[in-house]
């Protein structure tokens, strides 16, 4: 594998097909969790974990595990790490643990892992898997934080909980609803492709 | 029937390494955990119940066990004496299991306050028995001794208005409650004096 191919694994996940705007898998967490910043940013980072070490297992095991029951074998590697994640958050970060509540488990059917395992991982390398899952990881971690920032601004007038504007502003609270998740990433996907097709 | 006894043992192998990795972070984080819970979610209720006492209850805090389970309790010192528990129990309400911290004067058995912790309640409607202060604030006083219902049931507790249910739950966990605080009330009173300062 030579040096520009690992290279373009990575950034794919980056631009290429960032998720969930390119690959629009994975829209259930993204549009709950997002109504801050900083629950974006939890999402983001706990999902690339899941994804970059199922990624690593998935990779190294494919040629032990036997095709008939790879999903199931997949599901296992997933779910040991979600509840890795899970018992972690818990213990570290326990207020971002109550606001992502049940997404966290949630992400073991997270189609991006999912489909990572059985799309990428279980066909390549070692190395250019882990690159697969950061980049990917990376990519879904930094739409979520901008998705949250954007919703957490309009909807709330904070960034990160601190207070930008005066107290003269007034919250949209659309944003932070569900109604507005959804316009919110339609608006970016729309821009989106609008920069991309030039 | 290879290609079956592989797909046996390699689910196998890796169910099991699974399972028991997954028991080494549970138990690796289980203390940490706990002191996450007592901190985000039990402290503040155990705070606002022994409101003006002389220590920190969530550090002065001792189990017993009771039976097969074993009870969690957080002592506050009044005046120089620690006369008073709180303790965890559960109701059962709309959405789910509620957990009531419960605070009572080991001289009275009088309630020194209650909180809920965790519940599943509807948000707005039984989510209120945690939001609103005074439903909480009405049980301050009221006997150990008798049971605790909801005005509708003849009892003396203003329920949530829209969240009967919730209510009852909350009245139903503190009153099941009574029954274990009476069997280890000698325990208690022996354990938290030695908490007195």
């Amino acid at each position: 594998m030579s040096e520009t191919s690992l290279a373009q694994e990575f950034t794919k996940g980056l631009w290429k097909e960032i998720p969930p705007f390119r690959l629009v898998l994975g829209l259930c967490p993204t549009l709950a969790v997002t109504k801050a910043f900083g629950t974006g940013l939890g999402m983001g980072l706990a999902l690339t974990f899941v994804l970059v070490c199922s990624n690593i297992l998935v990779s190294a095991l494919r040629k032990i595990i036997p095709s008939k029951v790879r999903v199931p074998c997949f599901i296992i590697i997933i779910a040991t790490f979600v509840v890795i994640v899970e018992l972690v958050m818990q213990a570290y970060t326990y207020p971002l643990f109550l606001t992502l509540g049940i997404f966290i488990p949630l992400i073991v059917v997270n189609c991006i892992v999912l489909g990572r395992a059985e799309a990428f991982a279980s066909k390549t390398g070692l190395v250019a898997s882990i690159a697969d899952g950061l980049g990917m990881g990376i990519g879904f971690t930094i739409s979520l934080s901008v998705l949250g920032s954007i919703r957490e601004i309009f909807g709330a007038g904070t960034w990160n909980g601190v207070e930008l504007f005066g107290p003269s502003f007034q919250p949209f609270t659309f944003m932070v609803e569900a109604p507005g998740a959804f316009v919110c990433l339609g608006l970016m996907l729309g821009i989106m492709n609008l920069v991309g097709k030039k | 029937m290879r290609d079956i006894i592989r797909m046996i043992v390699v689910l196998a192998v890796l169910g099991a390494a699974s399972g028991g990795g997954l028991a080494l972070v549970k138990q690796g984080t289980a203390a940490q955990i706990e002191y996450q819970q007592l901190k985000f979610v039990k402290g503040p209720a155990i705070k606002a119940i022994m409101e003006g006492c002389s220590n920190d209850p969530i550090v002065d805090r001792f189990k017993i066990k009771d039976g097969e389970t074993e009870r969690g309790f957080y002592v506050g010192v009044f005046d120089g004496k620690a006369n008073a528990v709180a303790y965890e129990t559960s109701g059962k309400g709309f959405g789910g299991d509620i957990g009531i911290m419960v605070g009572v004067n080991l001289e009275t058995d009088e309630l020194l306050g209650i909180g809920v912790t965790t519940h599943s309640e509807t948000p707005g409607l039984g989510a209120r028995a945690k939001d609103d202060p005074s439903f909480g604030a009405q049980f301050k006083g009221m006997s150990m001794n008798q049971p605790f219902k909801v005005k509708t049931d003849g009892g003396g507790v203003d329920a949530v208005s829209g969240a009967t249910i919730t209510s009852r739950g909350v009245c139903a966990g503190i009153t099941d409650s009574a029954g274990f605080y009476k069997k280890l009330k000698p325990q208690l009173i022996e354990q938290a004096a030695a908490f007195a300062k």
